[in-house]
């Protein structure tokens, strides 16, 4: 296993549309930069498998990223920040110590996956988790899918798999319609996004699209047969090969909080340059609110300025941020989960899916922290990432502090520090 | 096209397109990727390296997270199934 370091003036974690953002506005103000990403190509999720070529906003993005000399490290998770301005990551070959005089933290979100009878079962997947795994050369042609969950990816979703030869049975949204109305007259402020939602719906057309609806049950033995849905008053029992399921979208914020960064409603708390509140770091794109690719791009490029030491170039951003982020509010209002899904699982339901560990044994608990310690739950190797936002909604439980190492790591990479801080003095650092 | 690349899920031969993930391989070739604690068949959840449900052995190496690595010619990947 190697052992390396590299130093950066803008560091920049995360290579989705606001750390390409961030990397190639930092590298145009003339500053030395690297961006690391745990996935094996830049993207994110949202471009993921995008190519350079072509006239696409994704491919201008990627090809400045790729021209502006930019060090792309690629296939490597930051695990720890152990003193101001170091991070530790792993890559497929071993350590790599990360110096930087400034950090953008574009960590991005991920989906929020509820409990429900049977959500174990194999091809039960999330939304853009299905969409994830299309894009990385799963077949999805003549599969009849089922897209439920809340929020405008289940759309977009949609439309990918159905351009991909899926045959989408029904799309469940948990919002009711009149929601969804009051959504639709926010966007009239925002032009761009009704010509996206137009684009979508052409794809959808014939699509079943039902509001205040969403799984009750996944059954299949040993794999997902069909999914019983609610609607209305009523149930529906719906076969398919796969159910695409999420309930928008929760920030990566765990390397802020491990940093430090101040939280403000369960975003990075951010000033108008996308400061948080440790210095030397900045934060940009969904950690800092759920808003899609364009308020991702601005705050990249606020944030990147502002690191390189331009903030004049920043401004000229101001007015545009301002409109996305009332556009990020709206959507955490039209898509708030119902209460009604926090009836969804039984009793023998799993909650904690690293552990095992059932809804009817989580019950009794009044904290997240005696629940992990007397269950386990979120002590598998996702570290609560799917069970905390769960079981924040569930049972109003707020996540702990974060400690290291942020994602699982061999002990080797753990032990990489331990061994560099021995050579100066020739002793192990205090009584561990 | 690029031509497709073979690799092998609990010794059986699966072909995949270039740049094909594990977790789309495995998913191919329908094997589970793992057995949970109580012994539960797990596949893929989240396709983008948070959710540890579609971890596998790849060329001995245990706990990998199939859905963030590409799938090289060759590669010998096993599941608990």
């Amino acid at each position: 296993m190697s052992r390396e370091q590299k130093h950066f003036d803008v560091l920049v974690v995360g290579a989705g549309p606001a750390g390409i953002a961030a990397a190639v506005t930092a590298a145009e103000c003339g500053v030395v930069v690297g961006v690391v990403d745990d996935n094996p190509a830049p993207g994110g999720q949202i471009w993921r498998g995008e190519s350079a070529n072509g006239p696409s906003e994704p491919a201008s993005w990627l090809t400045k990223l790729h021209d502006r000399n930019i060090q792309m490290l690629s296939g490597t998770r930051v695990f720890d920040h152990p003193e101001a301005n170091v991070l530790h990551a792993e890559t497929a070959d071993g350590f790599l110590e990360l110096g930087y005089r400034k950090l953008i933290l574009a960590t991005g979100a991920r989906e929020r996956f509820l409990p429900f009878p049977g959500w174990t079962l194999p091809n039960v997947m999330g939304a853009g988790g299905l969409q994830a795994l299309v894009k990385s050369g799963l077949p999805i042609a003549g599969k009849r899918v089922v897209v439920a969950g809340t929020g405008p990816l289940l759309l977009a979703v949609a439309s990918y798999l159905r351009q991909h030869g899926a045959r989408i049975a029904m799309i469940c949204e948990q919002a009711s319609l009149r929601s969804l109305g009051r959504f639709g007259l926010a966007l009239l402020s925002q032009p761009q996004k009704i010509v996206q939602a137009l684009a979508l719906r052409k794809h959808l057309a014939g699509v079943p699209y039902v509001t205040r609806s969403w799984p009750i049950a996944a059954g299949g033995d040993g794999i997902l047969k069909d999914v019983l849905i609610t609607r209305g008053r009523g149930t529906e029992k719906i076969a398919c090969e796969y159910l695409a399921c999420g309930f928008h979208l929760v920030p990566s914020t765990e390397l802020a909080a491990l940093i430090g960064c101040r939280m403000r409603d369960g975003y990075v708390d951010v000033d108008h340059l996308e400061r948080t509140s440790v210095p030397d770091v900045f934060c940009a794109g969904e950690p800092t609110g759920i808003g899609g690719i364009e308020r991702s791009l601005i705050e990249g490029q606020i944030a990147g300025a502002a690191a390189a030491g331009r903030p004049d170039l920043a401004q000229k951003h101001g007015r545009a941020r301002a409109k996305l982020e009332r556009f990020a509010r709206a959507l955490d209002r039209t898509f708030a989960l119902r209460r009604e899904l926090q009836s969804l699982p039984l009793p023998e339901t799993i909650v904690c899916r690293c552990e095992d560990v059932t809804y009817s044994r989580l019950r009794p608990y009044g904290s997240w922290r005696s629940a992990k310690l007397e269950t386990r739950c979120g002590m598998g190797p996702c570290q609560g990432r799917v069970c905390g936002p769960a079981t924040q909604f569930l049972f109003h439980w707020t996540p702990d502090s974060v400690r290291p190492p942020i994602f699982p790591a061999f002990l080797t990479n753990l032990a990489a520090r331990a061994c560099r801080e021995a050579q100066p003095s020739g002793a192990m650092r205090g009584s561990q | 096209m690029p031509e497709p690349i073979t690799v092998t899920v609990n010794g059986r031969s699966v072909a995949v397109g270039a740049g094909a993930t594990v977790a789309a391989a495995m998913m191919i070739s329908e094997s589970h990727c793992r057995k949970s604690v109580l012994g539960e068949p797990r596949s893929p959840l989240c396709g983008m390296g948070i959710c540890f449900e579609c971890r596998a052995v790849i060329d001995g190496i245990p706990h990998c997270r199939s859905c963030q690595i590409v799938c090289a010619a060759g590669m010998e990947i096993s599941t608990d199934e």
